[in-house]
């Protein structure tokens, strides 16, 4: 499949599929992070979680509509906002689901899997009988369009640019969240034992609503990047739970580091594969790989080591 | 009807009476043709969830790719099918006869290698039990070896679906693709479309839906479910007592996967299709929702479960479409919270006492004793 291709060419088109590769990787990671903490740190199984993401596209969407209407002057700068809301929105929404349904399901993890899969099928159909079956999209601001001029043969689109930005900014502040600040010890713990963390004094009820609402709220945000490499229809994010559950649990559940690493791994190699294959072969290819790897190592890339 | 005591204790065995009079004699008598078959169609799920009961309510192995399994089984009858109707006489207008129209449509012009064999139906009705039965040993002994279980073989057998759903999809001039092998005429002559003959296969596949429950009675009340029962509850313990979990567990998927087979098998045969649509996520959890609605502890639980179920939703995705979907998903979460143990659950609480009584009122007279088996489920 490479003879066609100069050295050259074949440099460049690495490049440039990893570079569209890294778009992928963002949503990927913005998807697993919300699902790390929820799947990895919690231990429930959130199927709706493409529905939090899809939540936050359809924001993101009415954002961008409203100041087309109302303060097109200030059209260039809706994404920011727009962000901001869809995480809100997201985490309210998490933060309800969390109160009204998870919070009786700890203890049963793989039920939590089907109460919320019924979940997602709700909002499925909600989403259909609000925004309409037609898949909506989004219109860019002038300067997000156009792309960057590497080298003759390589150009680099700015949206890519600017939404790897905010992933690795998310990123590093969820990690700064999860490992360095108060609360976010308070999750672990809770996380690594309920009754004890509630012994201490750590009002676990209130730490799981949040945790949950933290998760989901991150899904709304990658659903605000999710827009800009795709439109949004009422099932999209089904399309992608189950490559965001591989990407966590390829990773290792409960490593925030692994995470990234498999998130990487999985979206580059499906988009150099997508260049030289028909994408659904390439996307056979990747996920094929994931599951072989996972069978042989079970515990994901990067392991914590804990005590069962 | 003269049956073991000791294979079905007596409320089973009035399951058993109830199922075998509604499925053998009152549907047949007062449905028409067409509904009947809608039925044979619900009934393909029943299998699936029977499997689910052995391998998800007995062995605690959830299971989200079970779509995979009725698609290979329903893609084996279905090549076989197709194979047959693509004779050179039926497609003599295509510019290589006697393949598969769809294969013509992709450019192939001979048939491909692993469709071979599926001229034969010996051939095809071993591949029916043995391909899945096979792809879910590696499977299974993939997993369970290494002591995957749990949410994790739950997440990576969703994977496995949602690769041979892309898989088939993709391949079009091998499988179909999105539309699937459809246009399925006869079956060694017999054509499988009229009336009469989506009669006979309804009642073909009642008589294989029971024998597939006397097998799943019988693992349940061998040492064999007790121990899937024991590895459920304290997976250690039974390691501990020198058990192979891994084994038990593997046994357990394969079967489900066998039934799931046979289901998608008998759904090529009466409904007269198999596409992609039935293989996938979407599908596969679905059939996990006919076991939990049915009753996920309950052979005759979870056919009740895919037969209502079904029904529903072709009855409200009929008249009411926009419904269909927030009902069956509020389904599932008053399943989870409020059921854990489905509609066998619920009988087993409020109308099986009331029928005890019936019947210790009438019997303590006559020193009746039950010589039902303990296993700590809840029997419909």
């Amino acid at each position: 499949m490479f003879g066609d291709y100069s050295i050259g060419d074949l440099g460049s088109i690495f490049v440039m599929q990893g570079f569209a590769g890294l778009i992928l990787f963002s949503v990927y990671v913005l998807m697993a992070l919300g699902l790390a903490i929820i799947f990895g740190q919690m231990g429930v199984i959130n199927m709706a979680h493409g529905e939090f993401m899809i939540l936050g596209a359809y924001v993101t969407w009415m954002t961008s509509n409203l100041f087309q209407t109302y303060l097109p002057s200030l059209f260039s700068g809706y994404f920011f906002l727009a962000m901001i809301l869809a995480f809100v929105a997201s985490g309210a929404l998490g933060m309800l689901v969390e109160w009204v349904l998870i919070r009786h399901l700890y203890k049963r993890p793989l039920d939590t899997l089907l109460a919320t899969w019924g979940l997602s099928l709700m909002l499925q159909q909600a989403y259909r009988s609000v925004f309409g079956a037609r898949e909506v999209g989004v219109e860019l601001p002038q300067w997000m369009l156009g792309s960057l001029h590497v080298t003759e043969s390589i150009e680099v689109p700015i949206n890519g640019v600017f939404v790897m930005c905010l992933t690795v900014l998310i990123t590093i502040a969820v990690a700064y969240v999860m490992y360095r600040s108060r609360w976010g010890r308070q999750v672990r713990a809770v996380v690594q034992n309920r009754i004890m963390a509630g012994a201490v004094g750590i009002n676990t009820e209130k730490v799981d609503r949040y945790t949950f609402g933290l998760g989901c709220g991150i899904a709304g945000v990658a659903g605000s990047a999710f827009t800009m490499i795709g439109s949004t229809g009422p099932t999209s994010g089904q399309l992608y739970i189950v490559d965001t559950f591989l990407v966590v649990v390829f990773g290792g559940a409960a490593s925030l580091l692994g995470t990234i690493a498999s998130a990487f791994s999985i979206s580059q190699t499906q988009s150099t594969l997508e260049f030289f294959l028909s994408g659904s072969m390439a996307k056979v290819l990747t996920l094929l790989a994931v599951v072989g790897i996972l069978m042989l190592r079970p515990q994901g890339l990067f392991a914590l080591k804990v005590r069962k | 009807m003269i049956i073991n005591s000791r294979f079905f204790n007596r409320s089973e065995l009035m399951g058993f009476i109830a199922l075998a009079a509604v499925l053998f004699v009152i549907l047949p008598l007062t449905l028409d043709v067409f509904r009947l078959n809608l039925v044979a169609k619900y009934l393909t799920y029943a299998f699936v969830a029977l499997g689910l009961v052995l391998c998800w309510g007995y062995g605690g192995i959830l299971s989200l790719g079970q779509g995979v399994f009725f698609g290979l089984g329903g893609y084996c009858m279905a090549m076989f099918l197709k194979l047959e109707a693509s004779s050179v006489e039926n497609t003599k207008i295509q510019s290589t006869p006697g393949i598969p129209d769809f294969m013509d449509w992709n450019q192939i012009t001979s048939l491909p290698l692993f469709w071979q064999p599926f001229h034969s139906l010996t051939f095809t009705i071993l591949a029916i039990i043995l391909v899945p039965g096979l792809f879910a040993l590696i499977i299974g002994t993939a997993m369970f070896k290494r002591r995957v279980g749990g949410t994790y073989f739950a997440i990576i057998t969703q994977a496995v679906a949602a690769i041979l759903t892309i898989l088939i999809v993709g391949q079009q001039g091998y499988t179909g693709g999105i539309n699937g092998m459809t246009d399925l005429r006869t079956l060694k002559g017999w054509d499988i479309r009229p009336d009469h003959a989506k009669v006979i296969l309804y009642f073909v596949e009642v008589v294989l839906l029971f024998a597939c429950i006397g097998i799943a009675q019988f693992i349940r009340l061998t040492k064999l479910g007790r121990i899937l029962v024991a590895m459920r509850e304290q997976e250690d313990r039974v390691r501990f007592s020198g058990y192979s979990v891994a084994n038990f567990k593997i046994f357990a998927f394969c079967m489900a996967a066998i039934f799931a087979a046979i289901g998608g098998a008998m759904f090529a045969l009466n409904v007269g299709f198999m596409s992609p649509s039935f293989v996938g996520i979407v599908p596969s959890i679905e059939m996990v929702i006919y076991t939990a609605v049915g009753g996920r502890m309950s052979i005759f639980g979870a056919i009740w479960g895919a037969i209502l179920v079904n029904f529903a939703k072709t009855s409200l995705s009929e008249s009411f479409p926009q419904l269909w979907l927030f009902g069956l998903g509020a389904l599932f979460i008053a399943v989870v919270l409020a059921f854990p143990n489905g509609l066998s659950g619920l009988w087993a609480d409020y109308v099986q006492p009331r029928i005890d009584r019936l019947f210790a009122s009438r019997k303590s007279k006559a020193g009746w004793k039950d010589n039902s088996v303990a296993d700590g489920a809840p029997a419909e």
